[in-house]
């Protein structure tokens, strides 16, 4: 086994990590910053991020309504404190990738452009063409590169954290190339590993996006906080689930069924905007969680358009035109008409509601602490208390400046304690865990990895989906316990180790099955209606009186998670009604 | 929706002394990619092959591949069109040492693009808490530059590449000029001596194959001539500089 050392070692090269890495860096270039991922930092899936990164610039925009509709968007799940440092430092975030070179879109004076997004009542979405988390993602790498404290572990796979004493003291990793094992210690690991909404059969995620750091954290004892809130983003291609960006209706773009019809009004989001003049907050800049709802709605009734690929529902970008789409919405075009072979200037595009991005993660404190001394989580892996029960889009890449800097600092604030411990102690636990991950290797048990993914990825999209019943959750959680049961018996057939995808596939897989029984638990303990989460048939409302309070999953040795509850931080909003949409009649036109 | 013939070179350094080919019969739909190809293979048929993958929306890079002898993003690839030549050929990237299978070390590749200094360099110090006025005019400048996803098809394309690895190639000099072009950019003086190094862009014979096949429109071939007009001049500034008595260091 190999030994390293490292002050602080970051778990994720997305923005979140870059970021992390950036401002330990500059807080004390003294210090040795690891940067460990298990993909080149620029394969991240921050990279396909594409309509924008929120911050208030404008001079009739607020502060104060940059929070109000991240509260209410998020269903008053937010904490509150969390959402006001956060709305204080996201401008300066964007502000500073300028200065590292990100070419944000400009107006004809050269000033930062913003965008309308959904949810958000002014215009306050930075973006860069419809590239905007690639055009993040390469410029902090870029700029990641000048910093001399910074080294990379590029395509190491971590798969444990050693704990000792009560504090987190590093991670054991799997060099991909040689398919080694390496033990890291040090005295601060920031997990910045993404999302898990690989756990669903159609989602906009890429193959990487596997819930790591949350398994990992969830296996040492850290709570998983608001699991069962995962975002379906209106609008992904059929079949595939690649991302369409709410920056198309952003700019414009509207949503109609089958007959053309805009079916969004008759779900409280009307009166119907005229073409071409989108309205904040209005029809299709509803917020993520009522349009998918509205989805499954007009599937019911059967006025979706039945494709090859399942069914949809149009998004029209035509009466924008060629010059606006393509400056505007350059790779938008290019998808549709690469992946379901439509161009958006002459027709619309099919799309439906697919698995994007979990609002909860890795419990942390309002500075992305965990409770295990020495461990911090940032960006989507983790759950600060920021995007409550239904994230409002371009939130989150602008989470990843806001707090991947604070992560940074903290950790070099701990760092600069000399915490370190000595190598050779982590070394029997080290052992213990790479034996078990060698086992795992050349495992010849009957299961096959690829049936039990999909199986899982299935159960979650009937039990999880975008509204649950109880039945389907129930089948849900003892489908994912007999799969963990069944994740014994795996029989892997390569057994090298160099660059051997099916045994870190086999080791993503057992991560993603921690995850979904986070989720699942945590969706059935939860009995009420808030956000994301939709129980239609026996807890259609929401209920402060029960659940104002956050989701803890915690898991059981050898047992199903347990879930208990935390309190939610409010501050100064408190608990009102959603409001989207105009005033006047809903549905008069249908 | 039929079949199709996907010929995969193999080279599993553990246990092969050099590359050799294996044949597996996929299913052919017409919006079936090479890449969902690839993992069809890998999921029902043989798990010992391995490949890169990520986003499957050709932004993250990672699938590069030559596909019947041309450099190609798995994802980007559709099976539709190898219906008529009858058989797909795959094998890792060339110009690159193989790890395994379909995967290259693409590690020379990065360390070109970070030799080249590729971030904003400022003397001035611009207050932080504004934005550069940067006109949409300014931005095209460098913006198509600014796309390069550093897949490393262009390095599989280029010849010079193929015979001297340590010319920096075609993504980190575009890279360069991406930062040399930018209007808030004070560092192209920095990045002069890689460009006029032996292994910058006079290291390029214009072949521009690098360009025909970048998947995301850079045209890495403009950006090196560009560099070399920009050589030019800044040989003619040092000629002149030393002719006076002063050198530019």
């Amino acid at each position: 086994m190999n030994q390293q050392q490292a002050d602080i070692v970051i778990v994720g090269g997305g923005g979140a990590g870059l970021r992390a890495a950036i401002a330990a860096a500059e807080s004390n270039p003294g210090l040795d910053i690891l940067l460990l991922s298990k993909v080149y930092p620029m394969r991240s899936h921050t990279v396909a991020a594409e309509g924008g990164c929120a911050g208030v610039i404008q001079p009739h925009d607020s502060l104060d309504a940059h929070f109000d509709d991240t509260v209410a968007g998020g269903d008053w799940l937010c904490d509150q404190d969390v959402v006001d440092y956060f709305v204080r430092h996201a401008t300066e975030e964007n502000l500073r990738l300028e200065h590292w070179g990100c070419p944000w879109s400009r107006k004809p004076d050269g000033s930062i452009n913003v965008r309308a997004f959904g949810g958000m009542q002014i215009e306050r979405t930075w973006f860069a063409a419809d590239k905007t988390g690639f055009h993040i993602l390469h410029t902090l790498f870029q700029t990641s590169l000048k910093y001399p404290a910074i080294r990379r572990c590029d395509e190491y796979f971590c798969t444990d954290l050693l704990v000792e004493d009560g504090h987190c003291a590093g991670l054991l990793a799997i060099d991909m190339r040689s398919g080694e094992q390496t033990l890291i210690a040090a005295s601060a690991v920031i997990l910045a590993t993404g999302g898990a909404a690989r756990v669903y059969r159609y989602n906009t995620n890429g193959g990487i996006v596997t819930g790591d750091g949350m398994a990992l954290a969830y296996r040492q004892g850290v709570p998983l906080r608001d699991m069962e809130f995962v975002q379906y983003h209106p609008t992904g291609l059929p079949g595939s689930g690649i991302l369409i960006t709410e920056a198309a209706r952003g700019e414009g773009g509207v949503l109609t069924t089958c007959d053309g019809y805009r079916y969004l009004q008759d779900y409280g989001l009307g009166p119907e905007t005229p073409l071409g003049k989108p309205q904040n907050k209005q029809m299709e800049l509803g917020p993520r969680d009522r349009l998918s709802q509205a989805f499954w709605h007009e599937e019911q009734a059967g006025r979706t358009v039945a494709t090859e690929r399942g069914a949809a529902v149009y998004l029209d970008l035509r009466h924008l035109g060629e010059q606006r789409i393509q400056e505007r919405l350059p790779f938008i075009r290019d998808l549709a008409r690469t992946y379901v072979n439509v161009d958006a200037v002459h027709e619309p595009i099919p799309v439906r509601p697919t698995a994007h991005y979990t609002m909860g993660g890795i419990q942390t404190d309002r500075h992305t602490a965990t409770c295990l001394p020495g461990l911090y989580a940032v960006g989507e892996c983790a759950s600060v208390g920021l995007h409550g029960a239904n994230r409002l889009g371009s939130n989150s890449l602008a989470e990843l400046g806001v707090f991947g800097r604070l992560a940074g600092e903290q950790a070099a604030e701990r760092a600069a304690q000399g915490l370190a411990v000595d190598p050779q102690r982590l070394r029997p636990q080290a052992e213990a865990q790479a034996a078990g991950r060698e086992a795992l290797r050349t495992a010849n048990g009957p299961e096959r990895l690829a049936a039990l993914r999909d199986e899982m990825a299935c159960a979650m999209e009937a039990g999880i989906g975008i509204f649950r019943v109880p039945a389907q959750m129930s089948a849900t959680i003892e489908k994912i316990a007999e799969l963990k049961a069944r994740y014994q018996q795996l029989g892997l057939k390569d057994g090298s180790r160099a660059f051997n995808t099916e045994w870190l596939q086999a080791i993503e897989l057992g991560f993603l099955l921690d995850v979904a029984e986070a989720m699942s638990h945590a969706a059935l303990a939860r009995q009420e209606s808030r956000g994301s989460h939709q129980r239609p048939e026996d807890f259609p409302a929401r209920n402060d009186a029960l659940f104002l309070k956050h989701s803890l999953a915690r898991q059981q040795p050898g047992g199903a998670a347990e879930v208990s509850w935390q309190d939610v931080v409010i501050t100064r909003s408190a608990p009102g009604e959603r409001h989207y949409g105009g005033t006047t009649v809903q549905g008069a036109n249908r | 929706m039929g079949t199709i013939e996907l010929v995969a070179t193999r080279y599993r350094p553990e246990q092969d002394v050099q590359p050799w080919e294996q044949r597996y019969t996929v299913p052919c739909s017409e919006d079936m990619s090479l890449l969902d190809a690839l993992n069809y293979i890998k999921d029902e048929l043989d798990p010992s092959l391995s490949h890169r993958w990520s986003c499957r929306m050709a932004i993250c890079g990672s699938c590069g591949v030559m596909v019947n002898g041309e450099p190609k993003l798995s994802c980007k690839t559709f099976l539709r069109d190898y219906r008529e030549a009858g058989v797909v050929q795959v094998r890792a990237l060339d110009n690159l040492p193989v790890e395994r299978d379909l995967v290259a070390d693409i590690s020379g590749v990065v360390e070109h693009i970070e030799a080249v200094k590729p971030w904003l360099i400022r003397h001035s110090t611009a207050p932080v808490d504004t934005a550069h006025t940067q006109t949409p005019e300014q931005m095209a400048r460098y913006h198509a530059f600014s796309q390069c996803i550093n897949c490393a098809l262009c390095y599989a394309a280029c010849p010079q590449f193929g015979r001297n690895p340590a010319f920096l190639g075609p993504a980190a000099l575009t890279l360069a000029q991406r930062y040399n072009l930018d209007s808030r950019d004070e560092g192209s003086s920095e990045r002069m001596p890689w460009l006029n190094a032996e292994e910058g862009v006079w290291s390029c014979t214009f072949v521009g194959y690098c360009s025909e096949v970048c998947p995301k429109d850079v045209d890495p071939a403009s950006a090196i001539n560009r560099g070399k007009v920009a050589s030019d001049i800044n040989y003619g500034v040092n000629l002149f500089r030393l002719l006076r008595g002063k050198s530019d260091a």
